[in-house]
């Protein structure tokens, strides 16, 4: 049988392990036995019960809410700012750090109220290209449709 | 475990030092040191040195290298910015456990005007940097988040944060100490640049460079060495870890670990916060210190806003009840790593001896105080000091 051409050799690479491209673009995190979740693609054990071999890949929600954020002014040269950096809730109990897009910064600062509990969804888009001339896809959340 | 006193402390102004190398700053806080304990290296039996920057190269012994190479245990910690605090517990357990009579603790740091800290990410190829792209985990988002935090359970007012960073300043310009030693206004705080919601340039501590020093005796030693000098007695000197919590992994949980310290540190001294007539604790930026009042039972759960609108923090001297950093803090005092959790321990140990070097600034009657410091990652120190 013909190997199956590895569309990730020149396609798209995900900029952190733990968002999967495939077959559309979500994130993918290892549920322990008991409940807790981690954005790690690998780990040894589960840190809040200790225990090794009880760990399985759980795919996540692309919905979820906001539980704080903060606006940055101030970065590393290249990044634009301000931008909104939030820390979002999923239903399945694991919180991600990511940008809070389509949400106007300094809005977010005067009104702080209306930003937690927002119900947002993940996106995604081309952040960079790598050395080997790939795109690298990294994931943000705005605010929810529906 | 035995009874450990602190018996000299020496402390270099926090700043920058660009023609010096981290083991002068080091070696000549260990002299000051030294010299206010009445005592010489040679006296040493064991030497734990706190510094993050250069943790590979041995500091402690290139210090030695620089006042004394008695070959005595020398131990290198590294800890975040618990650093110096660790290394402090390292020399209390040596005397504490019975192992030696006289144990010396130097932290000491040198970053000069490096800017933002934490973020990163990526590897080699910095396409796949995640700082700005995923959120961020410079430490001015991350504590601003804390603070935001308590923004979103109670209510909590940007101006709240302000007015931490409004008493800090006024408090240093006591220190002669301290990197910064100008008073702001709220108006100043409140208008300053934002480097990262709710914390304005004024609301973050500076980078620098510094070093402190403490020496640690036995109950015998203090009897030979004190010349009748009151010293302080290390009441509990606490260290924790983060335990996994909610969103620990995630936005990391400052207060937890801090929670747990305190609870043991105020169990193993035998006292409560009502007890404490000063606190040091972690201000690397305004957003923290709030949070802080809570964790360590200088008020109640949710109360902190009302704690600083009622002259909670603020030197007695200003008018206000159960101080905290009237050093001016890591936002005035500056906060060279490695150096900060000696330096506060300093800070405490002068205000119960009424040492001269805090002389326009002493808390009146302080009979207890604290120490308190968070490395992001996280370590939590608590160090109580009685006399």
């Amino acid at each position: 049988m013909a190997e199956q051409a590895q569309p990730t050799d020149t396609g798209p690479r995900p900029i952190l392990p733990f968002l999967k491209l495939q077959p559309k673009p979500h994130l993918e995190g290892l549920k322990c036995t008991c409940g807790a979740i981690y954005l790690d693609p690998k780990r040894v054990a589960c840190s809040k019960c200790g225990a090794d071999g009880k760990l399985s890949p759980i795919q996540l929600s692309d919905k979820g809410k906001v539980w704080v954020f903060s606006v940055v002014h101030q970065s590393f040269p290249g990044i634009k700012t301000p931008y909104v950096t939030a820390i979002v809730d999923l239903p399945e109990g694991v919180s991600v750090r990511a940008n809070l897009v389509d949400v106007d910064p300094v809005q977010a600062q005067k009104e702080p109220q209306k930003i937690f509990n927002m119900p947002v969804e993940l996106t995604t888009g081309v952040a960079a290209k790598d050395r080997e001339g790939r795109d690298v896809i990294s994931f943000s959340y705005r605010p929810s449709k529906n | 475990m035995r009874n450990v006193y602190v018996l000299g402390t020496g402390m270099l102004k926090f700043g920058r030092y660009p023609d010096k190398t981290v083991p002068e700053l080091g070696g000549e806080a260990a002299l000051l040191a030294l010299k206010d304990a009445g005592v010489t290296i040679k006296d040493v039996e064991l030497f734990a040195c706190g510094n993050l920057f250069q943790a590979n190269a041995m500091v402690g012994q290139r210090i030695l290298q620089q006042i004394g190479q008695t070959g005595i245990p020398v131990v290198n910690v590294s800890n975040a910015c618990a650093t110096g605090s660790t290394a402090f517990r390292e020399a209390y357990m040596s005397v504490a456990s019975g192992m030696c009579d006289v144990a010396m603790a130097v932290g000491v740091e040198q970053m000069g005007k490096q800017g933002l800290l934490g973020g990163g990410g990526g590897g080699s190829d910095p396409a796949y940097a995640t700082e700005g792209k995923v959120g961020s985990g410079l430490m001015p988002a991350v504590f601003g988040q804390a603070g935001i935090e308590h923004m979103r359970k109670y209510g909590t007012k940007p101006e709240h944060f302000a007015k931490i960073s409004v008493k800090s300043h006024k408090h240093a310009t006591k220190n002669p100490f301290s990197q910064y030693r100008n008073e702001v206004s709220l108006e100043d705080v409140m208008n300053a640049r934002m480097v990262a919601f709710p914390n304005t340039l004024y609301m973050c501590c500076p980078t620098g460079d510094g070093a402190a020093a403490a020496i640690v005796v036995s109950e015998e030693k203090l009897k030979q060495l004190a010349g009748g000098r009151k010293r302080p007695r290390v009441a509990a000197s606490v260290l924790t870890s983060d335990p996994w919590t909610e969103r620990d992994l995630t936005l990391p949980d400052v207060s937890t670990l801090t929670r747990r310290a305190s609870k043991q540190a105020y169990e193993k001294a035998g006292i409560g916060p009502k007890d404490i007539a000063l606190t040091e604790l972690h201000d690397c930026f305004a957003t923290a210190e709030l949070v802080h009042y809570e964790n360590l039972g200088l008020c109640g759960d949710g109360e902190a806003g009302a704690f600083i609108d009622s002259g909670g923090g603020v030197h007695p001297a200003l008018g206000g009840k159960a101080p905290v950093n009237v050093s001016g803090g890591l936002l005035s005092k500056g906060h060279p790593l490695g150096a900060t959790g000696v330096a506060n321990i300093c800070e405490v140990v002068w205000h119960l001896t009424e040492d001269a070097r805090a002389k326009d600034r002493l808390v009146p009657n302080a009979k207890a105080g604290q120490a308190h410091v968070i490395g992001l990652g996280s370590a939590c120190t608590i160090n109580i000091l009685t006399i």
